[in-house]
């Protein structure tokens, strides 16, 4: 169990530290490494809880595909150091308040919350005796979870629509037969 | 303390044979390529060329490490590792012999697994390309990133028919449904196809080799590397060969089983009939364009890879 709680520190640890490192360096590809850094480590804490399905998906979508464009994103446009203009209002200090708001309500949040040993379904016994956490984590998602699993699905949609709309919208005009057409 | 010592032994067992395999199978890409070319390959350097490899290698490691003076040297340095380490990660679950005795790990989530890690690789190549601050590699890692992320979709959705008609993620699992039955190359064939497509755009191969098209972009995302940091780039390529070769003969030919042989023999010439494929494609094909590639990945393939998701549901659910 001690090195249990060894690993969990350790990955805890370069979690916090990487995430720190988001925050404050100051090229954005630097940052982008940071991040990835920390989602391995949330994928390792995963591992340490005996979620591996968790695990491997954290770093399937986390920090394959959506890291991935990021960091495409960030190499496209070229991101500079953003100083603050005459007359803006200083980000920092907005920043820093929702920053602290934020902290609050998710240490309300887990403080609130359970910690006692995980019972039942969510033993790793009990997945293992009924077909594993995959299969499981399905059933629940499809069955019980199914509404907020659609309304996600639908928000991925319209976001998806979005994203192709947007950026195409100044070179799509309409002709005179009600037709539209990519100019 | 026996079973951590025996774990050690299979860790050190796989990533040194697998090496061994990477060394020659730049030989034998060599030897094959030349053939299909009619011209000989290597043939100087020890007997018909066996040689080769070896030598190459020592070229590789006493060769001087050059760093671009305008590179960010710490990224330049951390990409060819980022490169390798994933690839030699993915080994972990993949039988080699059928109790899965020979692997280092039978995760329940096998295959998952492998895509996951594995997919960490294009880091290696993104930052290897915006790292060495030239032109011709940002451009080859700006490729690479679009069209791994594009791939990846296909490629993950193809075996899901295969994880339905399984029942299960974990290499040993999906290889012991098979046996007895029909191998999933019959009854998934629309899913072996995309496979098989989808893992040559993700190892970077011919005819996708737009990452790195040579006479385009000089060398693309490794043109700044040399020495030993150039070889990671190329040991990960082969090594993710292999490794989109084993998910190949566990998932759609039946792991290690067949007849009379023994069944690490089996499997392995499964997994170098792969990669022998792979070879073969390169001696055969143009590079795709970049339009086409994206075309080819987004209309054809991933429309191609859900209609197999349905078909197998269908079938699963009323057959």
């Amino acid at each position: 169990m001690t090195v249990h709680i060894l690993l969990f520190y350790f990955f805890a640890f370069i979690a916090v530290a990487s995430a720190i490192g988001v925050i404050t360096l100051r090229n954005t590809i630097h940052c982008a490494v940071s991040l990835l850094l920390t989602f391995f480590c949330v994928a390792a804490l995963f591992v340490l809880l005996e979620a591996e399905f968790l695990a491997a998906v954290q770093l399937y979508i986390y920090a394959g595909a959506i890291m991935v464009l990021v960091v495409f994103v960030i190499m496209l446009v070229n991101v500079r150091e953003d100083l603050p203009q005459p007359g803006q209002i200083p980000l920092n200090a907005v920043a820093v308040f929702v920053g602290i708001g934020i902290f609050f309500f998710l240490m309300f949040v887990i403080m609130a919350g359970d910690f006692s040993p995980p019972r039942g379904i969510y033993t790793a016994a009990y997945q293992a005796a009924n077909g594993g956490q995959t299969k499981l984590i399905g059933k629940v998602l499809y069955t019980e979870y199914l509404f907020p699993f659609e309304i996600a699905s639908v928000l991925l949609l319209v976001a998806m629509i979005g994203g192709i709309i947007l950026p195409t919208r100044r070179r799509f005009r309409r002709n005179g037969k009600g037709k539209g057409e990519m100019v | 303390m026996p079973a951590l010592l025996l774990l050690a032994i299979k860790v050190i067992l796989t990533v040194t044979v697998v090496l061994l395999t990477v060394a020659y199978c730049v030989y034998a890409e060599r030897k094959v390529i030349g053939h299909m070319q009619q011209r000989p390959g290597p043939q100087f350097v020890g007997w018909r060329g066996l040689l080769q490899s070896p030598a190459d290698v020592l070229k590789l490691i006493i060769k001087e490490d050059i760093v671009p003076t305008k590179a960010d040297k710490f990224i330049h340095f951390i990409a060819p590792v980022l490169c390798l380490v994933p690839a030699v990660l993915a080994l972990a679950p993949i039988p080699f012999n059928k109790s899965g005795s020979l692997l280092i790990a039978d995760i329940n989530i096998g295959v998952l697994y492998i895509l996951a890690v594995s997919e960490l690789g294009i880091f290696g190549i993104i930052l290897a390309g915006w790292g060495s601050n030239s032109k011709y590699s940002l451009m080859g890692a700006m490729r690479s990133a679009a069209q791994m992320v594009s791939y990846e979709v296909a490629l993950g959705l193809s075996l899901v028919g295969v994880f339905m008609m399984s029942g299960s993620m974990s290499m040993v699992e999906i290889s012991k449904a098979q046996s007895g039955s029909v191998w999933y190359i019959l009854p998934q064939f629309l899913g072996f196809f995309v496979y098989c497509v989808a893992a040559v755009a993700e190892t970077n191969r011919t005819p996708f080799d737009l990452p790195e098209a040579e006479t385009e972009l000089v060398a693309g995302f490794h043109v700044e590397y040399s020495g030993m940091k150039f070889a990671f780039f190329f040991l990960a390529e082969y090594t993710n060969m292999i490794v989109v070769s084993s998910i190949a003969a566990t998932c759609f030919l039946g792991g290690a089983s067949g007849w009379l042989l023994p069944p690490l023999v089996w499997y392995l010439i499964k997994v170098y009939a792969f990669l022998f494929i792979f070879f073969w494609l390169r001696a055969t094909f143009p590079r795709y364009r970049y339009d086409q590639l994206m075309e080819i990945g987004w209309k054809f393939l991933i429309p191609l890879a859900l209609a197999n998701v349905v078909i197998t549901a269908l079938i699963k659910a009323y057959i």
